[in-house]
């Protein structure tokens, strides 16, 4: 028999017996900042290849949310941290190998470029509205620069969501000291994952047959490529040291893998993607059931992954 | 100048006064500690082998609490001393999530806070208070540059292990087998 | 005066617009949150530092206490010079800050008050508290004599009111350190040696080249400077022998551990004494110069061969043997310590003299490396009349045990109870710093005694469980806000230490030299008191001694250098004992002519019933029996005792690590609350062990409260030494409930 134990009485808030610092909070605000940089990524991806006028729910209708989307992510982020009132060290430095640090510069400049993206649609979205006087004039004049420097702004926007995306993973997989975050698979899963939610997003906001269907496929090929991902996550995991095997039995043996397995993988993968399959053959079904299994699936992950992985660790 | 820290875990009896002295020197609250004792017991009755060490932040060259924090509040100072300046830190938490030995918490007023060697008293030449109080002198304090010192002398010539060495993070707490 | 059933009273029972009254009146935790204010850390130059010794453990170690700019007490240093801590506290010195800062203190004085719906406690003044404690003192002096007060006392406050009851006219006084502690020890040494272990003992162990413990854990027993020197020692390759049912923290890492069937030891040292003597492993010159009765020794032994003491104790013969050599290779400079707390089986004094006779026949008794001449200088007793002559004291309850050398708790309870028929009565008790409660064995003799009682008054700073019982309770304050005796302890070289306050007394506490004193005056005994303050006599004192009050509270421990002569016998010199033959007594004509075994013999203790499990219990290091249990700082570190179970007991009941369970002892006492099970291969499958002080009755210890079982409580079988009265506590047995068993009336 083996024993390892504290004597000296230690039990620290929050630390012990095992780590639970990051709850709620920081689930929600990965899932909201993988959302919102999947809803961008297409928006400015589509506008660049020129559709605007054919892919209105993804450029015009979807982006509504993110600004929403990234201010509830940043409060709950803020109601996670314990030391608020010195929250403008942030911004008084980069610091490059500090996920955190960039992941901030880059909200710093994603979540501007949303309220702008969607300002630039207001006299679309209020066309009835008296544009031409008082303070509308003023605002009509800021939304004809926007438009007009709209690719611009779709430029900056795709490595900045890209970014985004994989910072999402990036910040728990840059934790060696949690075996279950420690593999870089993190980044592209999540920002697949990211992508993938803003897909269904965006099919629930179309209104034409033609973007539903091309969204559908998209997120369809994404949610194939997550499900590899996951596979090759799990694989991998289990190839590594000891401290990681014991961790990933918690997706696949262990505490987390009805959540995981059950809501996850086949609850939120799985299901949609052969949902997405049967719809793509004429089956006709209500269009919020995939979209709102996969947006399950993916708040799930955040949920499972930022819990578990504070559950692993090298010591005791 | 490189501070270090040996720990001869065969003359440890385990008394946590280390812990104590700690909290009385560094006002640590009462449900917190910045150091703790580990035992471990292997064996079978009556062939035992039990192992006492008394724990803290290992001071890493390789600190993955400091690259991790967003702001900088965490650093290296003086010989390698990790240390987080209370009034740069936002709680973000990052650096507790990257420790491999849970050797930080947050402080009931909201800064993040761990073993700074007590830097206070080192500073003016004194031991960490728990090197300081600890009865069975298990515990030497020093700069391992120094091929004369205490710390350098024991690591030099005793067998020694150091903690989760396959984290990466090159602790700098030595302890003695 | 009508002798009335004595209620257990839950402190907390006081009217809650009391508790909040006082609350808000002394800013009941208000400091102690202060204490953490975000602040830098302690090691500001603006600390200011005042000598103290610590009152946290017996061992009184020297510190300096520190206070910050608010004058509040923020930590406790050792003392550089002091030989009993060589300027390092141990985890109790150094926490012993949460003594001063616990905010369940007493607060105010508090007096019984009877009511139909049971009594309660009411704060009183000081005047009043004392007035009434006065009052009733003097009508039991006149109803039944001072003797029949008796003080049951431990610490440094109980020598105050030591000086009060001897003016008073009564030494009817006892402490459980005698007693239920290490009272067998004592008297052991005292018949081989001619003279008492003492405290702190006389081991050389920094310079000993074999140490063998009898179930002693130093390194759990967090007595300050031999745990220093065991370590040091270590450095220097001394060999441990260790004895223990337990894997101790000694234990793991001595070079033998003996993991001897419990109550089993004196077939050891017997069979230790037959090999050095059989294999002629002694020094044939010292044995003849220096011991009586060796001829004796050496046929008595005979028949415990090492091939004996296996059937007993299931150790390996061949280990027996190799251990004694060990010793003998080491003699003189080896150590069979003489252990702390050893009434465990009955026949104490006897396995303390094998000990003993071990220890003479390795030659070891003033040698380098085994037991050094202590030396101490005396404190000049402050002038005052002499004390009137009791008419019986101590020594009339004690007179069954013929070598009893200091009072008899169990036997002062004992009087205590009318049914008992003893030759003299006691009718109200003093205690002062001590939780009989916690103490004392067979709780049922314990109640009915204090049931029977006239009057109680309990001094302390906590509200300790047996503060419940009392009729008065008087709140001292910690040892850190007062004055006390000066500390003049046997050591290798003389010293005294100084305690002053580092603060003024939290709340409406007092120090007990000031009780004792205003008691005294109400009693006419004002001669006994010409001082104002203490410190007017320490000041008296040091003088005499060569240093002064003010030095004092600027170095806080004076070294001496000896005067009795050399630390170590010289080689070509023989012992000068105090014993009745000047020698060693290894045969022991006194023990003979009281009609006990002249020399140990094994006689077999109880064995535990199927299902029940021998209780061991012990300390650990970050508490001093219980009155540390709700000390913040070391619950922190401990808040509860566990049982500590073999797994393959564990196994047999199918309890599980972390489990809370009960435990119902031979005769059918269940603990009051339940304990978590350590499933550990630390412990024989044959016994259970639990660290002792936990499991309080009291609600007002806040965080005590309920936590762990109390082994006290568990101890009902008491198997008392008839040499000199010690209270045998090891032969109880316990079992597991899984369930909660239906509530007990108390």
């Amino acid at each position: 028999m083996k024993e390892e134990l504290i004597i000296s009485g230690r039990n620290i808030l929050h630390i012990d017996p095992h780590l639970e610092l990051w709850h709620w909070p920081i689930s929600l605000y990965l899932f909201l900042g993988g959302l919102s940089a999947g809803i961008l990524f297409f928006a400015a991806l589509f506008t660049l290849l020129g559709k605007e006028s054919q892919f209105t729910g993804a450029i015009k209708r979807a982006t509504i949310i993110v600004p929403f989307a990234l201010g509830i992510g940043l409060l709950a982020l803020m109601y996670d941290l314990t030391h608020i009132m010195y929250v403008w060290n942030l911004y008084a430095t980069i610091r490059f190998e500090a996920p955190m640090s960039w992941g901030a510069w880059i909200l710093m400049l994603v979540t501007p470029l949303s309220v702008i993206w969607v300002l630039g649609y207001f006299k679309e979205y209020f066309p009835n509205w008296n544009w031409n006087t008082g303070i509308l004039n003023t605002i009509s004049n800021l939304i004809n620069w926007i438009n007009v420097h709209r690719r611009k702004i779709a430029w900056v926007l795709i490595p900045s969501t890209v970014l985004l995306g994989i910072y999402t993973g990036i910040l728990l997989s840059a934790f060696n000291a949690r075996p279950l975050w420690n593999t870089s698979i993190l980044g592209p899963l999540f920002l697949i994952s990211g992508l993938s939610t803003g897909a269904a997003v965006i099919i629930w906001f179309s209104k034409t047959h033609e973007e539903r269907r091309l969204f559908s496929q998209i997120d369809l090929g994404l949610i194939i490529v997550e499900l590899f991902l996951i596979a090759h996550m799990i694989i991998s995991l289990y190839a590594g040291p000891e401290v990681q095997t014991q961790a990933v039995e918690l997706l696949t043996n262990g505490q987390f893998t009805i959540a995981f397995f059950g809501i996850v993988v086949i609850l939120g993968l799985a299901i949609p993607a052969i949902l997405e399959i049967f719809e793509l053959n004429g089956f006709k079904l209500p269009v919020f059931i995939p979209v709102m299994l996969v947006l399950i699936g993916g708040i799930v992950l955040r949920f499972v992954m930022i819990d578990a992985g504070q559950l692993t660790r090298y010591l005791y | 100048m490189r501070y270090a820290m040996a720990i001869d875990t065969k003359k440890c009896v385990g008394c946590s006064d280390c812990v104590v002295a700690c909290q009385t020197e560094n006002n640590v609250p009462i449900g917190y500690c910045r150091d703790w004792v580990i035992e471990t017991v292997s064996g079978t009755y009556p062939q035992l082998e039990i192992e006492l060490r008394s724990e803290r932040c290992n001071h890493c060259a390789n600190s993955p609490c400091v690259s991790s924090c967003p702001t900088g509040a965490s650093q290296y100072g003086k010989g390698g001393i990790v240390f987080v300046e209370h009034d740069e830190c936002i709680g973000c938490g990052a650096c507790i999530e990257s420790c491999p030995y849970d050797a930080r918490f947050v402080h009931p007023d909201g800064y993040i806070d761990k073993c700074t060697f007590c830097m206070h008293r080192v500073e003016k030449g004194l031991h960490p208070a728990c090197v300081a109080v600890c009865p069975t002198k298990c515990m030497y304090f020093g700069d391992l540059d120094d091929p004369n010192s205490e710390v350098s002398i024991m690591v030099r010539t005793r067998k020694h292990k150091t903690l989760a060495p396959e984290a990466g993070t090159k602790p700098h707490i030595f302890y003695l087998i | 005066m009508a002798t009335s059933r004595r209620q257990f009273i839950k402190i907390s029972t006081l009217g809650a617009g009391g508790v909040a009254l006082a609350a808000s009146a002394y800013g009941l935790g208000d400091s102690f949150a202060k204490l953490f204010d975000p602040v830098n850390e302690n090691t500001g130059l603006n600390l200011k530092r005042f000598p103290t010794y610590c009152e946290v453990c017996f061992w009184k170690c020297a510190g300096w206490t520190h206070v910050n700019s608010k004058g509040e007490i923020v930590k406790i240093i050792g003392n550089d010079n002091d030989p009993h801590c060589y300027g390092r506290l141990c985890p109790r010195g150094t926490g012993g800050v949460g003594m001063y800062t616990d905010p369940d203190r007493l607060k105010n004085p508090l007096i019984r008050e009877k009511s139909p719906n049971g009594d309660r406690y009411r704060e009183a003044t000081w005047e009043e508290a004392l007035d009434l404690i006065a009052s009733k003192m003097s009508d039991i002096s006149k109803t039944y004599g001072p003797e029949s007060f008796a003080l049951l006392k431990h610490g440094s406050s109980g020598s105050h009111f030591e000086h009060l009851f001897k003016a008073y006219g009564s030494d009817t006084i006892g402490e459980p350190a005698y007693a239920q502690c290490r009272g067998p020890r004592e008297a052991a040494f005292s018949l081989t040696f001619g003279t008492w272990v003492g405290s702190p003992e006389p081991t050389d162990i920094r310079d000993s080249k074999c140490l063998v413990l009898i179930g002693s854990h130093i390194g759990e027993n967090m007595h300050n400077s031999q745990v220093q020197e065991v370590a040091e020692a270590m450095d220097k390759g001394i060999t441990i022998i260790t004895v223990d049912p337990r894997a101790s923290t000694i234990a793991a890492k001595s070079k033998y551990w003996m993991p001897i069937k419990p109550a089993t030891d004196l077939a050891l040292l017997l069979a230790w004494m037959n090999v050095i003597i059989n294999e002629e492993l002694y020094d044939k010159d010292y044995i003849k110069n220096n011991t009586v009765g060796f001829n004796e020794l050496k046929n008595h032994v005979q028949q415990y061969t090492p091939e004996w003491a296996y059937g007993i104790t299931t150790l390996e013969p061949a280990v027996i043997r190799e251990t004694a050599r060990e010793m003998a290779k080491a003699a003189p400079a080896v150590i069979v310590h003489p252990g702390r707390h050893v009434s465990w089986y009955g026949d104490d004094t006897q396995r303390g003299r094998a000990v003993a006779i071990l220890n003479g026949i390795l030659g070891s008794w003033g040698k380098r490396g085994g037991f050094y001449h202590k030396e101490k200088i005396k404190v000049p007793k402050y002038p005052h009349p002499p004390y009137p002559k009791p008419e019986w004291s101590w020594h009339s309850l004690a007179e069954g045990f013929p070598l009893a050398q200091m009072g008899l708790t169990q036997e002062i309870i004992r009087a205590s109870i009318p049914e008992e028929n003893t030759k003299h009565q006691v009718k109200a008790w003093f205690v002062s710093g001590t939780n009989l409660v916690s103490a004392i064995p067979n709780k049922e003799l314990l109640e009915k005694a204090m049931n029977s009682l006239e009057f109680m008054v309990v001094v302390d700073t906590m509200p300790m469980d047996i503060t419940g019982y009392a009729d008065v309770v008087l709140p001292e304050c910690t040892y850190l806000e007062r004055y006390d005796g000066i500390r003049s302890a046997t050591n290798r070289e003389p010293s005294i230490a100084l305690r002053m306050p580092a603060a003024k007394p939290k709340y409406n506490s007092k120090p007990s030299w000031w009780m004792a004193r205003e008691l005294g005056i109400r009693l006419g005994k004002k001669d006994y008191f010409q001082y104002k303050d203490y410190s007017d006599v320490l000041d008296w004192q040091l003088k005499k001694m060569g240093t002064s009050l003010a030095e004092m509270q600027k170095i806080g421990v004076k070294n001496y250098p000896r005067k009795s002569g050399p630390l170590y016998t010289p080689d070509n010199e023989n012992l000068n004992l105090a014993t009745p033959s000047g020698k060693i007594e290894l045969f022991s004509q006194e023990l003979a002519n009281l009609g006990f075994d002249p020399m140990p013999t094994f006689t077999k203790h109880k064995e535990p019933k199927k299902g029940f499990y021998r209780l061991i219990y012990g300390r650990a290091p970050m508490h001093t029996f219980s009155r540390t249990a709700n000390n913040p700082n070391l619950t922190d570190l401990m808040g509860e005792n566990n049982v500590w179970i073999n797994p393959k007991v564990a196994k047999i009941w199918n309890l599980k690590n972390g489990q809370s369970i009960y435990l119902k002892n031979q005769d059918g006492v269940v603990s009051s609350f339940p304990i978590q099970i350590r499933v550990t291969e630390r412990i024989r499958w044959d016994s259970v062990y639990m660290v002792h002080g936990f499991g309080h009755q009291e609600k007002q210890l806040t965080t005590a409260f309920g936590k762990g079982v109390s082994d006290t409580q568990m101890i009902t079988k008491v198997h008392v030494d008839p040499i000199m009265g010690g209270t045998g506590m090891r032969g109880n047995f316990v079992t597991f409930l899984t369930k909660q068993p239906k509530p007990i009336e108390s």
